[in-house]
């Protein structure tokens, strides 16, 4: 009689009956796996690789990425180039964590009905891009692209871009005093050809300066986002010899 | 709870770790104890082959964990005794892929191109890997069957802006058109008739219906034709054939790069556009861009030479 009242109690039994308990215990298993597979992410030294050259966005380049997300192009496009043949045959060398590091949310994606834009960065002319997105047919016939046309003629509003480098600041893109404050000043240096960049290049190594739409009058929405695709993929000069050593000698991965 | 045994049941010999577990008598088998409104459950063994797979997916998981990359520990995760890595396998498919290759591709670097046709074979390889280059690198502006759009010049016809040679192709491939930051690029500019004010409205009129009536588009107008020879045709000819020299297409065939309407030529008179094509010499080796000169010329408008280097130092100077 005690054993088999002993038994009702005990462990097993109760937690099945109690949805509460139930709930806490499961919690406490998947906790586990979290603890094991994912914390030391954080700590361990190679989730992100050393490499030279990862800056912040500019903030025009920010606002383009901005429209990217707005437009939902990761629902087609992945920004993350796989360490297979075929991919860095077609694509170019694999992606590296560094290179998303100052991405908040990663673009990766999942989804590729359009082909992957890690590196599609100075694969093609501004002329090349403005046209493709007004009317992605007319360069290549067999893309189901929509067309973004509108973009063109969408002034690009950046009034509150330093509000949004703020924001990414205080999620750990180390963005500098100057670089919140030139914010807006910034924009017009990087696309307007008549307003100088002045130490744009300095705080911002790299960044290309140009009217990126073909329409020097008005900064669009478009310059933004060519601004963005010519960077992309571009900071990390992953080809070098130095780099290529390093990448090759590493374990555990 | 303790004592629920219904009173009509068969108690088995050995006493029932659970309540209410009862030998059930058309199989033979316990049930395991549980009752849901009537629905028990027979306490039968796992079947055999299950139990084996579980086990065998417990050692095959603790000899994972030995052999490949597993457990992220505090600096750095476990390597695996293998010491495979992805992108260790990568580097070497990539490396193997390059020895494949590398006889042929280095067959093409070495080979002077005017001599490339002499070698059918090694032709046939050329234009191979240059129609898989091709897919890759150049699809985007000229089209998959290269025919090209507007503002994109089609490939696959006899009428070359800067040369159809294998040579002037792959010049043309290595230094770009108009690509800025390379110093030998091709390199031309149309005034902006228009635009800059060289000549008003009313003159290119005249010149747009002079250069429609190169194509027998429209009757010829001697005030247009005296404004292109002055201005036009030392660039384009006096027929209006063109000049490769300078790039510069000819006016007097059915083939135009923006448009062949009276209105397209009236506005590139006015205010003319300028391709820019990339100089892939920054960008692929010599024997990718090789591969590509031959493909395009292989596309149906590629010409011969008009002269093969007979200099034995010239091409030795060719080679990389």
């Amino acid at each position: 009689m005690t054993d088999t009242k002993k038994e009702a109690l005990s462990g097993h039994k109760r937690l099945e009956r109690n949805v509460t308990l139930l709930g806490a215990a499961a919690l406490v298993t998947v906790a586990i796996g979290g603890i094991v597979e994912i914390a030391p992410l954080f700590w361990i030294d190679n989730t992100i690789e050393p490499v030279d050259g990862m800056r912040p966005y500019t903030p025009l380049e920010q606002a383009g990425r901005d429209i990217y997300v707005r437009e939902g192009c990761y629902n087609c496009h992945s920004q993350m180039i796989r360490p297979f043949r075929d991919e860095v045959e077609r694509y170019g060398h694999y992606s590296l964590a560094a290179e998303s590091m100052y991405d908040h949310p990663f673009q990766w994606g999942s989804k590729r009905t359009g082909p992957d834009l890690a590196r599609v960065g100075g694969r093609y002319s501004d002329a090349w891009h403005v046209q493709h997105l007004i009317n992605p047919q007319s360069v290549v016939p067999e893309s189901v692209m929509p067309t973004y046309g509108f973009l063109a003629d969408t002034p690009l509003d950046f009034e509150y871009i330093a509000d949004n480098l703020v924001a990414l600041s205080r999620v750990g893109v180390p963005y500098s005093d100057a670089d919140i404050e030139q914010a807006r000043q910034d924009v017009l240096g990087q696309a307007d050809p008549d307003v100088p960049a002045g130490d744009l290049l300095d705080r911002y190594p790299g960044a290309q300066v140009r009217d990126f739409d073909g329409d020097p009058e008005t900064i669009t929405e478009m310059d933004a986002l060519v601004a963005y695709l010519q960077v992309l993929g571009t900071m990390v000069d992953v080809n070098a010899a130095a780099a290529q050593e390093v990448l090759a000698g590493e374990r555990g991965r | 709870m303790a004592n629920d045994q219904r009173p009509d049941q068969q108690v088995p010999q050995k006493p029932a770790p659970h309540p209410g577990r009862r030998l059930d008598e058309p199989t033979g088998v316990h049930t395991v104890g549980h009752e849901w409104d009537g629905i028990e459950e027979l306490d039968n063994p796992m079947p055999r082959w299950w139990l084996w797979t579980l086990y065998a997916t417990i050692i095959w998981a603790v000899a994972y964990v030995i052999a490949y990359p597993a457990w992220p520990l505090l600096e750095k995760g476990t390597e695996g005794v293998l010491g495979w890595s992805s992108r260790g396998q990568l580097a070497e498919e990539m490396a193997a892929e390059t020895s494949r290759r590398s006889p042929i591709l280095e067959a093409i670097a070495m080979t002077p191109l005017e001599r490339l046709p002499e070698n059918s074979e090694l032709m046939a390889q050329a234009v191979a890997g240059g129609a898989a280059a091709f897919r890759v690198h150049c699809v985007q502006c000229h089209g998959a069957n290269a025919a090209g759009f507007e503002g994109f010049p089609n490939l696959t016809d006899d009428e070359w802006l800067w040369g159809g040679d294998l040579r002037a192709i792959e010049f043309t491939l290595a230094k770009g058109v108009r690509h800025p930051g390379n110093d030998e690029t091709r390199q031309s500019l149309m005034p902006a008739y228009g635009a800059s004010g060289i000549l008003d409205r009313g003159q290119i009129d005249q010149v747009t219906a002079h250069v429609l009536s190169l194509t027998g588009r429209g009757p010829a107008n001697a005030a247009g034709a005296e404004l292109y020879a002055n201005n036009c045709a030392v660039c384009h000819g006096a027929d209006g054939g063109g000049l490769r020299q300078f790039g510069t297409p000819s006016l007097n065939d059915a083939v135009w790069l923006y448009g062949d309407s009276p209105a397209a030529i009236r506005q590139q008179i006015y205010q003319p556009r300028h391709g820019v094509m990339p100089a892939w010499e920054d960008r692929l080796d010599q024997a990718t861009i090789r591969m590509l000169a031959a493909y395009v010329h292989s596309l149906g408008g590629g010409e011969d030479f008009v002269e093969v280097a007979a200099d034995p130092a010239v091409q030795v100077d060719e080679q990389p």
